[in-house]
């Protein structure tokens, strides 16, 4: 499926959009992060939260859930929310 | 022998590491809310060259150069929004490599709440005898270790799991302003298996088995009026320093004065009772001279009412010992006179370890400062930089 990454991410992925494959958000972010190693701890913490400050979008809907079910043909939009300092 | 006076000044003089073997260049590693800048400057402190941004735009708590090869630069990062790392170089900042596992808490077992790093504050090079170790210390608080040159870092679950550090280490809350921190991790020069770190707040704590087991140091320490010096969470270390010339001295800034601790004693005298009434002894930075244990310096700021954390009256100085804290005298020569209302962090000071050695400071307002002659004389090096989180320097061959 497509991935929108936001500026602040593509020092890992040196494009706008890339191409991630997972049938949840916890499995697109593992796929990202071998495809791009460092960027899910970025955007992910330790314990398994979205970081305060990032946002995910599925097909446009808000979502937080890393549980969140995926199909192949989704858009998932990774975007810094308005905040952060 | 009672080592809680300083009697025997000589003989720590006579303990002083010797000055480097011609340095030819000195760099001064800054780190600011927006990324970081190093400072080159030729070994008679002339002329600098500013190098940087490096990472604009992320918050960079700490850079650190390791002291075993003279080239290996750490930088602990974060930005508003991603979440916290640590970058390497391996050449002195000229290429920078992200870590492969930044320091991060493990999944908490029982019934502590789960924690996340959200940024590394501190980082400390391990032992002289142990290439490749460092530590680090988080917000919120936490302590980890690199045995890789900082590629990849374990949690030490003798500090972050333990039920009663994490009792004293408090809520979010009751930290500083940007979250509680764990902070001046020591190693003593002597002893790779004997530590100290403290905590904002939280106390200090001493290791003599590399990190495996902790003991409270906070007898002497006093605590905001009202409260019991007794509870270890209500204690607010802000900066704690070892001499390299005398490991069993060291000094403290506090967030309730200023503290000097010979070992094998146990107790923090507060030698901050001696600085002048109308500047008071709060602060943030300690610094330490490289050869003698009897020079200290620190940057006081105000701590009273609202707690403006500025100069006391707009008036900034340094403020030196000479006696461990028997007596201070102000350096302020060639710091504004007047209306300076910032402040300097507590790891925005530091001194070179050349002879005569510098003083070097950042401030809250960007302002980058040398004080040449063990700070007699203060000079600016960098102005309208973002504010000013870090000051390391280092001389190299």
């Amino acid at each position: 499926m497509k991935v929108l990454i936001p500026g602040a991410l593509r020092s890992y992925t040196r494009e706008s959009q890339v191409e991630a494959v997972g049938d949840t958000l916890n499995a697109l972010f593992a796929d990202l992060d071998r495809r791009y190693p460092g960027l899910r701890f970025r955007v992910v913490d330790e314990q398994n939260r979205l970081r305060p400050n990032m946002r995910i979008f599925v097909n446009g809907l808000g979502v937080r859930e890393l549980g969140h079910a995926l199909r192949p043909d989704d858009f998932v939009a990774v975007v810094l929310a308005l905040s952060g300092g | 022998m009672n080592r809680t006076s300083a009697a025997s000044p000589a003989a720590r003089k006579t303990a002083a590491r010797a000055v480097p073997a011609s340095p030819r260049r000195l760099v001064i590693l800054v780190a600011t809310r927006k990324g970081a800048w190093l400072v080159h400057g030729d070994a008679r402190r002339k002329v600098w060259k500013t190098d940087g941004p490096h990472f604009l735009g992320h918050n960079i708590s700490h850079v650190q150069l390791d002291p075993r090869d003279g080239r290996t630069l750490l930088a602990a990062a974060k930005t508003g929004h991603l979440g916290p790392t640590i970058f390497r170089s391996e050449d002195l900042g000229r290429t920078w490599k992200e870590a492969r596992q930044p320091p991060a808490f493990a999944t908490p077992s029982g019934s502590l709440p789960a924690r996340s790093v959200d940024h590394t504050f501190w980082l400390t090079p391990g032992h002289a005898s142990e290439r490749g170790t460092w530590y680090a210390g988080t917000s919120p608080q936490g302590l980890f270790r690199s045995d890789d040159g900082g590629v990849s870092w374990v949690p030490l679950p003798a500090v972050n799991d333990d039920p009663q550090l994490r009792e004293w280490m408090g809520t979010v809350q009751d930290g500083t302003p940007d979250g509680p921190k764990l902070h001046s991790v020591i190693v003593d020069p002597r002893d790779a298996s004997h530590l100290y770190f403290a905590m904002s707040g939280g106390g200090v704590h001493e290791s003599r088995d590399a990190g495996r087991s902790w003991a409270t140091l906070i007898k002497g320490m006093e605590v905001v009026e009202g409260f019991d010096a007794a509870t270890v969470t209500f204690h607010d270390p802000h900066c704690v320093r070892l001499c390299p010339s005398d490991p069993d001295r060291l000094y403290q800034q506090n967030h309730c004065g200023i503290y000097r601790l010979d070992r094998p004693g146990d107790t923090w005298q507060r030698i901050g009772r001696k600085m002048p009434k109308r500047v008071g002894d709060i602060g943030f930075p300690m610094v330490v001279h490289p050869r003698d244990a009897d020079t200290a310096w620190v940057f006081p700021m105000d701590g009273t009412t609202v707690w403006p954390r500025t100069s006391p009256g707009g008036r900034p100085a340094a403020y030196v010992t000479h006696n461990a804290g028997h007596t201070w005298q102000r350096l302020d020569q060639g710091l504004p006179e007047s209306q300076a209302w910032w402040t300097v962090k507590r790891q925005a000071m530091t001194a070179d370890n050349l002879a005569a050695p510098a003083l070097y400071l950042g401030t809250t307002s960007g302002e980058l400062w040398i004080g040449r002659d063990e700070g007699a004389r203060w000079s600016n090096i960098a102005r309208n930089l973002p504010e000013i989180y870090a000051v390391e320097v280092a001389a190299l061959a």
